[in-house]
């Protein structure tokens, strides 16, 4: 799938601060029988949105009509565990761009990437003064910058840089995907498997 | 000359390019697909109108999705029913392996791939499934992948992947009777947090490693993963050469010995450089329980969970909010806490040798009756030998079924779902909120922490029936 150009956003914030944040509640595994990839927006979080009745919990940030936008803010060790990319697609799909938080797990970053949701990596303290500022007044405008690799929160100009590899970051602002990258390389994946000489039985399966 | 570690020497002989400022392009071996994961990945090919590059690298099998009882009649949920379908579909139309429900290879993927002789010392291996960590134990990098990353490897049997950085954990020494790879891994979990590992690839190396057998390398290579890490490997030996040896797609006669003669050279180099270095003694490792809502939160069984005081700042809320999810007080024991599920079985605990241990344990006792039990194989081949060997007999006769291969309620896909608030000893990987089911509990341990605990109803330690606990490398013999 080709993915959504992103450049420069801003937006007011979700905050769910809870660490270790792992894609079972992102999106249960219950939920991940679809064949296509859209729809699962509906059940991002579902065991913390709802009750067993379809009943949503007030005290749920989501279901908060204080707090909206495209930026979800999570606790340190975001997306640990399982590698389904769903949870990427969940959060998407709900309506999220950015994912900030201080700690990504390593597959949920790369399936984010490669969703086209941009997960924004900031320090401690950075992801510390956003949550105060943000509890304190909702409405908070926070800006992600791009192609200058940085993070401010508008008011008060506040700002830090992320990192990004230079070739994701061009991936993401010019919509393109890995896929297209690799299919245009396959004279030289075929190279590779004509001079693997020591893997002598490897190019078929069975 | 340059020192390199396995990994490295792995990694490198499979780098076609490297993109500047970017990840590499690793060349994948072997891909295996699951009926979750795949059916997007198929569809984005369609939508470009791309082929699948290289079919003949690719194995499919339907595992998460599929019931562990009646598999001979058809899926009654018709949303899995449907992924199964779409799976069956897909591979035939791209002209792909699979051993789909009822074939006598079909299994949990991570279980099949290594019995099938699929994995070899050497290879890439993904797939859809962050347990692909699995195939690590013979040396090959392993790892899971996402979706769009599946769609990558069909298209160009590649993957874009950043080199992760490198740790070593050591762990050396004899481990005390009783003390199985799982309460291993789990120890080693509990010291270095559920994300602690994240950015590294790990080899575990040291005497107690090398010691133990191919399944219980893969039950510490499977739960890598559970620390963050990309993926965990072993460098392979005899006992890896030895478990090898006449498997279906394993290399036979002049080709095995050109194998081995590879296989030989993957090792970390004396001198090899590494990220971070962990060392850890076997014999302070005792029968672990998790406590807590993630794999970090274990502790020997005899121990209490901590204290409010002893977590972490940062970490307390999650503390508090894991303690109510449990229903557990911090300070207290688990020792004797009722529970109401045992579940062995999954790719981390699903395989012979862990059937062994859990039926010698049980063997002429009672499951409790307070206890709803599900033992699941692994595979077919796993369901076929601990049937040869008569386990299923002795299950039988201690109150026990065995039931038909798959993930079952490790991840709680299909039927096999502990009810809310239950408690369930369960020798799976993740004791996630609702894992094994919406409001489920979930305690990680070995199978033998299992069977005392099956046996009993409570929360036990196994050490507590006298010091006689089983190995699990031998059968039974009926």
């Amino acid at each position: 799938m080709p993915i959504a150009k992103f450049n420069i956003l801003e937006s007011t914030c979700v905050p769910l601060p809870a660490e270790n944040i792992d894609t079972d509640q992102i999106i249960p595994a219950r939920f991940l029988k679809a064949t296509s990839r859209e729809g699962f927006g509906e059940n991002l979080f579902r065991d913390w949105r709802f009750d067993k009745r379809g009943n949503p919990y007030p005290d749920f940030i989501l279901n908060n009509p204080d707090y909206s936008g495209h930026i979800l803010i999570g606790g340190k060790n975001f997306g640990s565990g399982s590698s389904r990319e769903h949870a990427a697609w969940a959060i998407y799909d709900y309506g999220f761009k950015v994912v900030i938080s201080s700690f990504f797990a390593d597959i949920f970053k790369n399936n984010a990437l490669n969703t086209g949701l941009l997960p924004v990596q900031v320090t401690k303290s950075f992801l510390k003064t956003l949550l105060i500022t943000i509890g304190k007044n909702p409405g908070t405008i926070v800006k992600i910058d791009l192609p200058n690799q940085e993070i401010s929160l508008t008011a008060s100009g506040i700002k830090e840089n992320f990192e990004i590899s230079s070739y994701k970051k061009d991936c993401l602002i010019n919509g393109y995907d890995d896929i297209d990258y690799l299919i245009n390389m396959k004279d030289k994946i075929i190279d590779y498997e004509k001079n693997r000489l020591f893997w002598k039985n490897e190019l078929s399966l069975l | 000359m340059e020192t390199k570690t396995l990994f490295d020497k792995i990694w490198d002989a499979h780098v076609v390019s490297s993109v500047e400022n970017g990840p590499d392009v690793l060349y994948i071996d072997r891909h295996l697909i699951h009926e979750v994961t795949s059916p997007q990945a198929f569809a984005g090919l369609r939508e470009r109108d791309l082929p699948v590059f290289r079919p003949g690298k690719i194995i499919a099998t339907a595992d998460h999705n599929i019931p562990t009882e009646n598999q001979h009649l058809p899926i009654r949920d018709k949303l899995s029913k449907q992924q199964v379908d779409k799976l069956i579909e897909n591979c035939r139309e791209h002209n792909i392996i699979l051993y789909g429900l009822n074939h006598p290879f079909n299994g949990i993927i991570h279980v099949i791939g290594p019995e099938l002789g699929i994995t070899q010392p050497g290879r890439t291996i993904v797939c859809g499934d962050s347990h692909t960590s699995t195939h690590g134990a013979f040396g090959c990098i392993a790892f899971g992948i996402g979706t769009s990353e599946v769609e990558m490897v069909m298209a160009s049997q590649c993957v874009l992947q950043p080199k992760p950085k490198k740790m070593r954990i050591s762990i050396e020494g004899l481990l005390k009777n009783g003390v199985s790879s799982k309460d291993v891994i789990l120890y080693i979990i509990s010291k270095i947090s559920a994300g602690g590992a994240t950015g590294y690839f790990i080899e575990y190396a040291g005497s107690a490693i090398r010691n133990m057998s191919m399944e219980g390398r893969m039950t510490i290579c499977n739960m890598s993963i559970e620390m963050g890490a990309r993926g965990g490997m072993i460098a392979p030996d005899k006992t890896t050469f030895e478990y090898l040896k006449g498997r279906k797609f394993a290399p036979k006669g002049e080709d095995l010995n050109k194998s081995l003669n590879r296989w030989k050279t993957l090792y970390s180099d004396e001198n090899a450089r590494f990220d971070k270095e962990l060392y850890f003694k076997a014999e302070d490792i005792e029968p672990m329980i998790t406590y807590g809502t993630n794999p970090g939160m274990g502790m020997k069984i005899t121990d209490q969970i901590p204290n409010i005081e002893d977590i972490e700042e940062n970490n307390r809320e999650s503390f508090k909010k894991s303690m109510e999810y449990m229903n557990f007080s911090p300070g207290s024991s688990l020792i004797n806490h009722p529970i109401d599920y045992v579940f062995v079985g999954s790719c981390t605990n699903g395989r012979i040798e862990d059937l062994r241990v859990f039926t010698s344990f049980v063997k002429g006792k009672q499951k409790s009756k307070n206890v709803t039990a599900w033992i699941v194989p692994g595979s077919k081949q796993v369901e076929k030998q601990a049937k040869a060997e008569g386990l299923d007999a002795i299950l039988h006769k201690a109150g026990f079924e065995l039931r038909q291969p798959g993930c079952s309620a490790c991840l709680a896909m299909n039927e096999d779902k502990v009810p809310e608030g239950k408690y369930s000893v369960s020798t799976s990987n993740r004791n996630f909120e609702g894992r094994q089911g919406p409001g489920a509990r979930t305690l990680l341990a070995g199978p033998l922490v299992a069977a005392a605990s099956a046996v009993t109803g409570k929360i036990t330690d196994p050490s507590s029936f006298g010091s006689d606990t089983p190995s699990g490398l031998k059968p039974l013999g009926g």
